[in-house]
């Protein structure tokens, strides 16, 4: 159990190649925190400074109360689950979760009864002495949480542990994983570069853009708050509509974006925020044609166009509203659900 | 595809058959000409059915060997063979596997360098470079002596390179992951590298030990000592040695002998190599 402290860290490749830029996080001991962003951001290469696999260039890293920059993986009390799991093919599922163990000199007994615990709690027993290609994806990821909770580590870090599995094993992967996380209380670090499962499984969220820091803060805080346009068009299916100010100064009525500030040239609306009940007190009106309805079961997305405006917008409704195709449609929002943001810096006004 | 029509196969098997008799027919000729007695090969044709001295001629060169004539009895001769052919091979595959293992997992400097250096001498055959090697082996006195024979026949760029290619494909991850683990590079060389190099070492060891059991020219010039005398550049001193006429039958049985243990090698290597090939997967 430790905390995790990365102070201004940075990673710049031979060449000049920029990789990571002044990341400040502090980790909690218990923690969870996860990394989103597009690919290429930087996200695993923090991941991987973090665990050792890449030299630390610029800033500090401590882990408890120790500064680990320079320490190899081994040493620095973590876990790591890979992406592609990384077991060792050769190797029984057994011999796979002790490896590690029996590298840190543990007795045979005492390495007996840890896998064995860590085996049961993943439900993983049987496998004991099968090789890994002999089991199906869900075991393989599950042998490989296995491999990094039978050290009992001061950290686990998850690179992308779900995403070669398909989309039901990922769901409940996702809660297997987040559950046993709760449980063992071991500070966390999670890489991802889906915004569903960062929203679901981070204690606080960190989305990371271009190797910075665009937000930091717990899920609902980043989802209704996001600081950039870059974040709010990440975080969130289907995406924030981000239409101009003075586009919708000609939709709506003119002191209903009175309240924003000036600089607010750009107003993001959550598709969620929209309906199509008719407008009350502080709240505004939005007319557009439906160009097209996608019934989803539980929730239903509409696609509106406005009069001389190329932005559309997605309006998401839960339950599919009896409406035809090519009408008009009205929909109402809370004046507090617009989010302002300044195009020129991307950043969040008021 | 090929349509699977009478005369499309018919043809294709023609065509397989005639290849493999092409292949065959040598070797049953040298089967058929170590059974039949002296007097046969006088007359200049070759007989294409078995003859009745099989026995004799076997228990004759493996027994006696043509002394007079200063060849030894095949027996030591295979057992030099087989100790040079296993030097050879083993000092092939550990220096290869491990000079591979540096150039791919480690950064040092003139790496690529050490590389392009190796492989360029997968372009040097042996014959090329034989006179100093000759001059080298001399100098350090390992003339007639099985370090000669096997020593400077034991690097090889094309072991190396193999291996090289072989690591490239196993996953970073699996290094990653062994660092994770506590296992510093000699322990991940040793309990994860070696074990999933399993089928490549087995099918190297097969090529590699055909290469030293062939070996030829080389044992032909650093060997004066019959007692060294390996057994492929014993068939030649068969040949070429006394007065008389060339001893056929006597010579074709060696080499049948001769080539047993290749062929012995690959029958038990294969079954590991399948083995090795359903068992472990990346």
């Amino acid at each position: 159990m430790a905390s995790i402290n990365m102070d201004k860290l940075g990673k710049v490749y031979a060449g000049d190649v920029r990789a990571v830029t002044d990341v400040n996080i502090d980790i909690a001991d218990g923690e969870m925190i996860v990394l989103v962003g597009p690919s290429g951001c930087g996200k695993s290469t923090l991941l991987r400074m973090v665990a050792g696999l890449e030299t630390i260039t610029e800033g500090t890293l401590k882990i408890g109360d120790r500064v680990v920059n320079q320490l190899e993986p081994a040493e620095r009390d973590i876990a790591m689950v890979f992406q592609n799991y990384a077991l060792y093919p050769h190797m029984t599922v057994f011999n796979n979760l002790a490896y590690g163990l029996k590298n840190r000199g543990f007795k045979k007994a005492d390495i007996d009864q840890r896998v064995r615990q860590a085996a049961d709690m993943l439900e993983i027993g049987q496998f004991l002495d099968r090789k890994p290609r002999q089991l199906s994806g869900g075991q393989r990821q599950r042998v490989a949480m296995g491999r990094a909770l039978v050290r009992e580590p001061a950290a686990f870090l998850f690179d992308e542990p779900l995403s070669n599995l398909d989309a039901k094993l990922r769901v409940q992967m996702r809660v297997e994983i987040r559950q046993l996380q709760k449980r063992l209380a071991t500070t966390s670090l999670y890489v991802t570069h889906d915004q569903l499962e960062a929203l679901t499984m981070a204690d606080r969220l960190v989305v990371l853009n271009a190797g910075r820091i665009e937000q930091l803060g717990t899920p609902m805080e980043v989802y209704s708050r996001p600081a950039t346009t870059f974040v709010a068009g990440f975080i969130g299916s289907p995406a924030m509509n981000m239409l101009p100010a003075e586009y919708m100064r000609g939709l709506v009525s003119a002191d209903s974006l009175a309240h924003l500030p000036s600089k607010a040239d750009l107003i993001g609306i959550r598709p969620e925020d929209l309906s199509l009940e008719p407008a009350k007190e502080n709240e505004m009106s939005l007319s557009g044609r439906l160009m097209l309805l996608e019934p989803a079961g539980a929730e239903s997305h509409l696609h509106l166009a406005f009069e001389g405006i190329r932005e559309t917008m997605v309006v998401r409704l839960p339950h599919v509203p009896e409406v035809t195709e090519g009408s008009t449609l009205t929909f109402s929002i809370k004046r507090e659900k617009l989010h302002p943001f300044d195009l020129a810096t991307g950043q969040r006004v008021t | 595809m090929v349509d699977n029509n009478r005369w499309g196969n018919f043809f294709a098997h023609l065509v397989l058959i005639v290849g493999v008799a092409i292949v065959v027919f040598p070797v049953y000729v040298a089967i058929i000409a170590s059974t039949h007695p002296p007097g046969t090969f006088v007359r200049g044709v070759m007989p294409l059915l078995p003859g009745p001295n099989a026995w004799e001629n076997y228990r004759t060169v493996i027994t006696e060997g043509r002394s007079r004539a200063g060849t030894p009895p095949i027996g030591g001769m295979m057992w030099n063979s087989f100790i040079m052919a296993m030097a050879i091979t083993i000092g092939k595959l550990s220096i290869s596997i491990i000079s591979a293992f540096a150039i791919v997992y480690f950064r040092f400097p003139g790496r690529i360098f050490f590389f392009w250096i190796i492989f360029l001498t997968l372009m040097l055959p042996v014959e090329v470079r034989i006179v100093p090697t000759f001059q080298v082996v001399a100098d350090f006195g390992m003339l007639n002596s099985f370090a000669g024979l096997s020593i400077p026949l034991i690097a090889s760029a094309t072991a190396t390179f193999l291996f090289r290619q072989f690591f490239m494909t196993v996953p970073e991850e699996l290094m990653e992951a062994a660092r994770v683990d506590g296992a510093g590079p000699m322990k991940f060389f040793k309990d994860i590298l070696l074990p999933l190099s399993i089928t490549n070492i087995a099918a190297l060891f097969v090529i590699m030990f055909i290469y030293g059991w062939n070996q030829y020219l080389w044992p032909l010039l650093i060997t004066t000592d019959p007692e060294y005398y390996t057994i492929v550049m014993g068939i030649q001193r068969m040949v070429t040695g006394g007065d008389s006429e060339p001893l056929w039958h006597l010579v074709m049985a060696t080499v049948v002998l001769a080539a047993l243990p290749p062929v012995l090698v690959i029958l038990f290597m294969q079954r590991l190599f399948v083995k090795g090939l359903t068992e472990t997967e990346k």
